[in-house]
């Protein structure tokens, strides 16, 4: 039995209107995820609850992890005069009950063709006294008809930099730099502080979802864990040196904000997955600590690099199928064709136009034996057919290609979001050297358990 | 007078100042004025009383109303309630979500429902997930022509027996006609293609969205196909193969005989929904989603339907046996007793094992619209008391029984779901089922009868509908339930306290829990959590309230000298 039945290879007609079996969701999520990197925030979903309750599971799923949210509980009459009475209430319940520092709304597909303001409904709120003192209510607007779920974070993080960032003083502190992480995981963005502490510098990384989302059990429910960047830390974010920007599609925007804000320069990366865009990282770093790599950093290095020089046969001419979050992929495409695995299929449902381009630029003279899509159409039904045409043997993404995998008998390695059926994610980074390792460590089980499960039994092999 | 023998307050914990009322009164305290008057009527006490004649009084419980904004909810839309429980099931029936992305993907396989075609030749979309993906164009100037492309793109890849098409928010705010595209479509395809106007702000909850689909399924489809079905058939309402459910109460019909028309909706086809209304009985399982399709059936076809309960052994033996009362033939009879018989030794020796590791502790459920109340069953069959719960969507028949059914004052929410007229059918009612209904009836048998959670659970026990997050974690702190039971959004933050959390949508991955060997494995499955040794290791060894270290006496090296000395020490 096949799970994908219908699915099938020979030509393809390019489809208009439907999209099937998405490689992408939409922005509030996005604009969630990232307001949970705030120290004591309550993300608010300003629309009808199901949009909160879906992105909220979505979330817990993947983290396994409780993930606190509101919503504006829109019903038909709010949907025709506008959800102000509703945001509202929801302001005066949440510092009532819950008690937060900030709330962070983002709006919905219904709030976002309403055409609620939320700034004027806050302004409300604060006139009406529902926001104590010290307490602030900022906004991302997320409408998902435009964007995808990587759109939502850059707006709830650039809405960060709207809010809170302030330029204090023309002199900007020397050796602190801001890091904006991009889209990854909280694993992730405790690994993008240590290297930056490794390297000797001060760092403000936001948004910050280390010790949010991946909370110890203590037999306690923080309401809102130790994690998260602090407000303070996001109003000093206008004094710090630079800012660095990791993954183009998440983190640009709010890097734009903060230089045109409080003229703080920013250098935008890519993210520091896999070799290469790790080097770039660290030598983008090295620009504020005097040139200094300390030699842990070094050893990292040293050790991937062992890592790929000794195990390389098993990684060559290998192909591989990826989908997922632009600036996910484009790293990723970076560090297989690093170890000569070539990136055969790469397909993203999220929008953004430097995605292509960089694309381009990574695969370079590969770019012929590579098919990349984005946008309408680019969706895993595609990229499966593509594969039935002709095979890959390893496929990256998250947890849908499971269906792929199992039909075509093909490994998966996940990797990206969501993650719902296996559990790692939450604790190795993929970042940084380390995360290189973790990365290759997962292709290599993939490749060499399909060799073990797939040879003849003559061929099976003790040491490899 | 109070059914309560004692004081009137049943102690929810060990600590006997611990009374639903304290419990109620913490639950409310810190909210704003205008909140805690709303959920003052949804946090009640399950105060039973008796009248003179016997009959059981129960408080009003204000359900499906508007949830307050910014309490954090368990509760989704109307869209998910449509096209996710309801539809969600049906595995040959292409589902396309009309609207932006997030929808649509949110709903892909999500719920486990579980199918089984007969061949890989069969239809099975249920792994695909459809979206019009609407951009910020089709907003502004509509997405109709968007839409038709997308069925006609459907059609050309898939050729489906049907295609249904579900409205989002945005959707219904821009006014795209999805019900006249699909009309056009139908016509232009010569398929079936139909809609549901089921954007998510409808109603107050999933709910809303139940009522939607049950409508658009007897509009559209019940009725397309009169083949004959035997004198023993039934349909099975409320039942969405969750973790396999279906697949188990499946086993149980065929081997006594009973014909299964159509499940509504786990493992169920299009044709067997076209073909519902040639069953004989209506049992119905979920009575909240979908207790509207059985009363039009009834109105329309003239099969009576009866309430029936597939979770715990014995309420599984119950259902059994009523069906089989109904149709009241002694063949009948012998193969329900013969199943049952066949079934309830292993369901006996489960429960000698796992009732003494269960007995006396307490579950408090807040899920769903029946499952707060079934799963009931199988923790009273391990000796544990539920000592609060609560549904996420239910109404108040729910709570108080259909009595109340009457009393119910429709308001601005749900007065805009549509409620259909339905006449009986002049060419396909069955005038004979009917008899035979009214016949059974005078006879003292039941039909459409539901009592509701209320009645089944003790006096003074706590109810509490649409549970937020903040009662949630007080109700914990205050009665240190052993076992919580809910859905993914709550999962983790109970765990985090120290309690095990059992979902009760998904069933964490795990099930069937239907039927008598679905019972074996619910007992298992709470065996395991409220005994799992790691709850008692949460405390670091150095931190107040742990056993401390291993103490420096001396070390055994067998087992049997370990406990030679403990019990050494012990005494
Ligand atoms: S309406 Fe928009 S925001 Fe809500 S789930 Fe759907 S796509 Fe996402
Ligand atoms: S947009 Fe509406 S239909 Fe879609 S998930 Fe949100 S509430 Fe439900």
């Amino acid at each position: 039995m096949t799970l994908l039945r219908h699915t099938r290879g020979g030509e393809i007609t390019e489809r208009q209107a439907l999209t099937i079996n998405p490689a992408k969701t939409c922005q509030p999520i996005g604009a969630m995820y990232a307001a949970l990197g705030i120290h004591r925030c309550l993300p608010h979903s300003h629309g009808s609850q199901g949009c909160c309750s879906y992105h909220r599971s979505t979330l817990s799923r993947h983290y396994k992890e409780p993930v606190m949210a509101a919503t504006s509980s829109f019903t038909e009459g709010s949907s025709v005069f506008g959800g102000q009475a509703n945001l509202l209430q929801a302001i005066d319940n949440i510092f009532t009950v819950y008690q937060p520092d900030v709330i962070a709304v983002h709006t919905t597909c219904l709030s976002e063709t309403i055409g609620d303001d939320i700034p004027q409904i806050s302004e409300k709120a604060s006139e009406k006294g529902l926001i104590p003192d010290g307490k602030c209510v900022i906004h991302a607007s997320t409408p998902s008809y435009v964007g995808a779920a990587p759109t939502g974070f850059a707006n709830m993080t650039a809405g960060m930099v709207k809010y809170f960032s302030k330029s204090t003083s023309p002199t900007k502190v020397a050796d602190r730099v801001n890091v904006i992480p991009g889209w990854v995981e909280p694993a992730d963005m405790r690994e993008i502080k240590r290297i930056v502490a490794a390297m000797g510098l001060e760092s403000i990384v936001f948004p910050d979802t280390s010790d949010v989302l991946d909370c110890p059990q203590t037999g306690m429910h923080e309401m809102f864990p130790k994690g998260g960047v602090t407000v303070e830390q996001l109003r000093a974010t206008g004094d710090s040196a630079a800012t660095i920007a990791l993954g183009p599609i998440c983190s640009d925007a709010a890097a734009v904000e903060l230089t045109n804000k409080c003229g703080v320069p920013h250098t935008t990366l890519p993210l520091p997955i896999g070799l290469e865009a790790t080097d770039r990282f660290i030598l983008a770093l090295r620009e504020y600590n005097g040139g200094l790599v300390p030699q842990e950093i070094t050893d990292e290095r040293g050790r991937l690099i062992d890592l790929i020089t000794d195990m390389h046969q098993y990684f060559y001419n290998k192909t591989a199928a990826l989908w997922g979050d632009p600036d996910q992929l484009v790293s990723l495409s970076e560090l297989l064709l690093t170890v000569d695995i070539l990136p055969k299929y790469v397909v993203t449902g999220t929008p953004g136009k430097k995605f292509l381009r960089r694309m381009g630029e990574v695969l370079q003279e590969r770019k012929s034996e590579v098919q990349v899509r984005q946008g309408t159409g680019a969706d895993l039904f595609l990229m499966h057919q593509w594969i039935k045409n002709e095979k890959v043997d390893l496929l990256i993404g998250n947890t849908y290609g499971k269906y792929i995998s199992r039909d075509e008998g093909i490994p998966l390695v996940r990797h990206g979001f969501p993650i719902l059926d296996r559990v790692g994610h939450q604790f190795f980074p993929t970042v940084g050297y380390r995360g290189a390792i973790r990365l290759l460590e997962q292709i290599l089980e993939a490749l060499m358990q399909r060799q073990d499960d797939q040879c003849s039994e003559e061929r099976f092999e003790l040491t490899m | 007078m109070s059914e309560s023998s004692t004081t009137g307050d049943t102690l929810l914990s060990g600590d006997a100042s611990v009374t639903a009322t304290v419990v109620r009164e913490e639950l409310l305290r810190d909210y704003p004025a205008k909140t805690k008057k709303k959920r003052e009527k949804q946090i009640v006490i399950n105060d039973k009383q008796r009248g003179e004649d016997g009959s059981l009084h129960l408080p009003v419980v204000a359900a499906n109303t508007r949830t307050v904004p910014g309490i954090i909810t368990q509760r989704g839309c109307c869209y998910a309630g449509c096209k996710g429980v309801i539809l969600g099931p049906t595995r040959d029936i292409v589902n396309i979500v009309h609207g932006p992305i997030g929808c649509s993907f949110y709903s892909w396989l999500t719920r486990r429902n579980q199918t089984h075609t007969p061949t890989d030749e069969h239809d099975n979309f249920m792994t695909y997930c459809f979206s019009t993906d609407m951009t910020e164009e089709n907003i502004i100037f509509g997405g109709e022509k968007r839409l038709r492309q997308a069925i006609q793109e459907a059609y050309d890849l898939f050729h489906p027996k049907a295609i249904a098409v579900f409205s989002t928010c945005p959707v219904g705010l821009i006014g795209d006609d999805v019900h006249q595209v699909s009309a056009e479509m139908k016509k232009q395809l010569g398929i079936n293609v139909f809609a549901f106007s089921c954007e998510g702000y409808k109603g107050v909850s999933q709910s809303a969205g139940h009522h939607i689909a049950n409508n658009q399924i007897f509009k559209h489809v019940i009725g397309e196909d009169d083949t004959e079905r035997s004198q023993w058939s039934i349909n099975l309402l409320g039942e969405y193969n969750i973790g396999g459910d279906a697949f188990v109460i499946e086993d149980l019909l065929e081997r006594c005989g009973i014909e299964l028309v159509s499940t509504f909706s786990g493992n169920s086809t299009y044709d067997q929904f076209a073909n519902a209304h040639m069953a004989r009985l209506n049992a119905v399982m979920c009575h909240r989603s979908i207790n509207y399709v059985a009363d039009m059936i009834e109105k329309k076809y003239g099969t009576p339907w009866i309430k029936v309960n597939f979770i715990g052994a014995n309420a599984t033996a119950k259902s059994l046996r009523k069906i089989a009362e109904y149709f009241d033939d002694r063949k009948l009879t012998e193969n329900v007793e013969r199943v049952i018989g066949e079934e309830f030794p292993a369901v006996v020796e489960a429960q000698r094992k796992y009732r003494p590791r269960c007995a006396g502790k307490r579950a408090v459920l807040f899920v769903g619209g029946s499952r707060a109340h079934h799963y009931q069953e199988l923790f009273s069959e391990l000796g544990m008391e539920t000592i609060a719960a609560g549904y996420e969507f239910a109404h108040r028949d729910d709570y108080e029984g259909r009595q109340v059914l009457p009393t119910i004052k429709i308001d601005a929410d749900s007065r805009n779901i549509e409620e259909l007229r339905v006449d009986a059918d002049q060419e396909k009612f069955r005038e004979s089922d009917r008899q035979k209904g009214l016949k059974r009836e005078e006879q003292g048998y039941t039909f459409r009868e539901y009592d509701g959670m209320m009645a089944e659970m003790k006096d003074q026990t706590l109810i509490i509908d649409d549970i937020s997050h903040s009662e949630a974690e007080r109700l914990i702190k205050m009665v240190r339930p052993d076992v919580f039971c809910a859905g993914i959004k709550e999962k983790y933050s109970v765990q985090k306290m120290g309690v095990p959390c059992k979902q009760l949508h998904s069933y964490d991955y795990g099930g069937p829990y239907a039927g008598f060997t679905g019972a074996i494995n619910f007992y298992e499955e709470i065996d395991r959590m409220v005994n799992a040794r790691i709850w008692s290791r949460v405390q670091p060894p150095w931190e107040n309230g742990s056993p401390g270290t291993e103490s420096s006496s001396p070390s055994p090296t067998s087992l049997e000298e370990m406990e030679e000395l403990e019990e050494s020490t012990n005494s």
